[in-house]
């Protein structure tokens, strides 16, 4: 099926982005990380948000997320990692794929840096999907680098197909398999020649023939490579509109302030244009 | 003719025959490759009888992604006169591709 508009990232952006296309009466689909592993359910004690102060990060955003229920809005959970602009706007999340006449981005800032030699060996030993990739590295070695809740998940996907794992993070994380080697390690650095060949951790290098890095989410130039910048957060207008006709942005990922209230409004105006969009296309 | 289904035999026999062929190495279990199926669909009908465009299944042909190292899916692999020319990883925008197959035909 597809929606009329999809929204990536379910924080208070998305949320709000979502709600008020529901308002105009769209189809809304959110794809997002579990709301339980976003930054601001870690966020003790909100007392900026205006009527609500005093909260748990972790309250606003069960209560912000089971409005949005209540609205009718749906929801995938997992990480998108592929989009596509082709009748409207296509989004995957592991095998399968999401498609929308309208696209909200409200991913937050994506925190990690890129690793060295990451960019350069895309595509030739490093692999951001266990799903798709997996398959190819049958019987070889490859490393886990965890740095999303579900990577231990993925690690022992890998390990079930007959890849040989080896998982690093900067400690060990919860639910990972007693038989999967760790190393503990913080600072990772992809080497080879024509394709990857180690993953130097902390200093020690790891023979490996494939790196899977695992984050909670990707740059949004990752996903949309002609999405103009500023200042590294995305560029939009008083519509919150980007530089991609059909493309919206709002929360973090437009810029400071990084605060809930100025996600929300942002959202909620990136919500209304999409559906004002979504109309224009329609005539 | 249409979008083509390869394995290792006619594969060979489209590649060696020297014209511009692309070649989409994908799997059932990658949401990316099934998402960038129609893009390769409208590829084959917009340069039937100038390129043959067609689809090579991992799963089916595991010694043809061997030969050409595919290390991650989608992979596009463009040939002519018998060999590689360009290859393309990841989902893109139909117009990376044209980009690379106008200079062939
Ligand atoms: C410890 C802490 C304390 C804070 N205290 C306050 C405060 O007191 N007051 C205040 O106003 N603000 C506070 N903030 C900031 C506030 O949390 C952010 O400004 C707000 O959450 C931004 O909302 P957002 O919707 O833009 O992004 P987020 O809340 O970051 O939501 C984005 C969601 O999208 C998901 N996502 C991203 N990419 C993908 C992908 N590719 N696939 C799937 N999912 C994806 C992310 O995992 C995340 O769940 C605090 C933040 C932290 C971390």
């Amino acid at each position: 099926m597809k929606y009329d508009v999809i929204v990536l990232g379910g924080g208070p952006a998305g949320l709000a982005a979502a709600i008020a296309a529901r308002g105009r009466n769209k189809t809304v689909l959110v794809i997002s990380n579990r709301w339980q592993d976003s930054p601001l359910a870690r966020a003790e004690r909100i007392d900026n948000y205006l009527g609500l102060p005093g909260s748990t990060g972790y309250a606003l955003l069960e209560q912000f997320q089971r409005h949005a229920v209540s609205v009718g809005v749906e929801f995938v959970v997992g990480r998108a990692i592929s989009l596509m602009q082709w009748e409207g706007f296509a989004l995957t999340v592991g095998s399968d794929f999401y498609q929308g006449g309208a696209l909200v981005m409200a991913p937050g800032v994506a925190r990690a840096a890129k690793f060295p030699g990451e960019q350069a060996f895309l595509g030739r030993g490093v692999s951001y999907c266990a799903t798709c990739d997996g398959m190819l590295y049958r019987g070889k070695r490859v490393v886990v680098v965890g740095r999303a809740n579900d990577a231990p998940e993925e690690a022992r996907y890998l390990k079930s197909i007959g890849c040989d794992v080896t998982y690093t993070a900067p400690s060990r994380p919860d639910g990972l398999d007693e038989d999967i080697p760790f190393i503990r390690a913080g600072r990772v650095e992809i080497r080879g020649e024509q394709t990857v060949s180690s993953v130097v951790l902390d200093g020690e290098a790891l023979a490996c023939d494939g790196a899977f890095i695992l984050r909670s989410s990707l740059a949004p130039t990752d996903l949309l490579p002609e999405l103009a910048l500023d200042d590294g957060y995305i560029r939009v207008d008083r519509a919150m509109a980007t530089s991609i006709p059909g493309v919206f942005a709002a929360g973090d990922c437009t810029g400071k302030p990084l605060q809930v209230a100025k996600a929300v409004g942002e959202g909620h105006v990136a919500g209304l244009s999409a559906c004002e969009y979504l109309d224009q296309q329609q005539k | 003719m249409a979008l083509m289904h390869f394995n290792t035999a006619s594969f060979d026999e489209a590649v060696s025959a020297g014209g511009a062929v692309v070649v989409d190495f994908w799997a059932s279990w990658c949401g990316p490759c099934r998402m960038l199926g129609p893009v390769i669909e409208q590829l084959a009908a917009d340069y039937e009888g100038k390129a043959l465009v067609g689809k090579v299944n991992v799963d089916d042909e595991q010694a043809l992604a061997m030969r050409f190292g595919v290390a991650s899916i989608p992979t596009v692999i463009f040939f002519k006169d018998g060999q590689e020319v360009a290859r393309k990883v990841g989902v893109m925008p139909m117009g990376e591709f044209t980009k690379v197959l106008d200079t062939l035909v």
